[in-house]
């Protein structure tokens, strides 16, 4: 498999999940700045967590419209996997290739802690190395975290399978209780019609060594590999 | 040429900031206040000489940028 993790001003995952990828694939995968206007033959386009721009006028918007997005748009049209992970799925949504919006956390708060996750869909390169109704443990750390779209894109959403993640308890019940951040429906990761591009606010690449505490991460990673292999 | 452009969530859509200001108001002593919204205020010095050319463009600019209009609403004013 052929991965890139693109670097913005104020990237601060990227090197983290630089050496998630590199752990699933064997070798390190391209880093491309955001001025750059082209990329190499891919399988998978990374847009990594942090602070793009210092969030100015909002999470996710001047990187949406830097150079190398024109190009990571076309790559996801033309059907390469895109992950978003936090930041970059803020960075997707303004980028208009994810619907709706992750809005400032409904509590106004900074929340950096672990929460759990249910699989809903593990149909796709993704979360194939998932099961679906599995209970996962991952960190999330942001400030606008809270998912909205309007209530027909919700249910769509969910009719086409386009939900695949949602907070919840550590027992999987989904609820108001194991909803960090006022997420509609609990929302935590989302798909584009097509399939191939996920957003998700909490950080796999995170919880992927046993040194981090954890390996519910992992998965996300080997199975993408074992997808494009 | 100058552009003020306001940007303010949606009504419908939640704004915990407002909610939260308003709070403090109340903690404040002043009575009444019956909601705050809050949002932003953007200035833009533009070289355009003709108020209509002007106003597209930066309706444009917050189509494309300035506001995010799946929960936010935008007004424009002109002025010289």
């Amino acid at each position: 498999m052929k991965a890139a993790v693109i670097v913005f001003p104020g990237s601060n995952c990227d090197r983290d999940v630089a050496v998630a990828l590199r752990r699933a694939i064997g070798t390190p995968p391209v880093m491309v700045w955001h001025r750059d206007t082209a990329l190499p033959d891919l399988d998978l386009i990374v847009v990594p967590g942090g602070f793009s721009y210092g969030d100015y006028l909002r999470a996710g918007a001047m990187a949406a419209h830097s150079p190398i997005m024109r190009e990571v748009k076309a790559r996801a049209d033309s059907g390469v996997a895109v992950l978003g992970i936090c930041n970059g799925f803020q960075v997707l949504t303004e980028a208009g290739m994810l619907p709706g919006v992750l809005m400032r956390n409904a509590d106004l708060k900074f929340i950096c802690r672990d929460v759990h996750l249910k699989v809903d869909n593990d149909n796709t390169p993704f979360t194939r190395g998932y099961r679906r109704g599995q209970i996962l443990r991952m960190p999330i750390a942001h400030n606008e975290g809270n998912y909205f779209a309007d209530g027909d894109t919700i249910d769509r959403l969910f009719d086409t399978g386009r939900v695949a993640f949602r907070y919840c308890t550590p027992q999987g019940a989904i609820n108001g209780t194991g909803n960090p951040n006022g997420s509609q429906r609990s929302i935590a990761g989302i798909l584009n019609d097509r399939g191939n591009v996920l957003g998700l606010m909490p950080h796999p690449e995170r919880l992927a060594e046993p040194q981090h505490g954890g390996t519910d991460g992992r998965a996300m990673f080997e199975g993408l590999v074992a997808a494009f292999t | 040429m100058k552009a003020t452009v306001h940007v303010t969530l949606k009504n419908g859509v939640l704004d915990p900031e407002g909610k939260a200001v308003q709070h403090a108001l109340e903690t404040l002593g002043f009575s009444g206040v019956n909601g705050v919204r809050q949002g932003k205020f953007i200035e833009i010095d533009l070289s355009d000489a003709d108020p209509k050319t002007a106003h597209d463009r930066v309706d444009a600019m917050c189509r494309q940028l300035l506001a995010n209009t799946v929960i936010e609403d935008y007004s424009i004013d002109i002025s010289r």
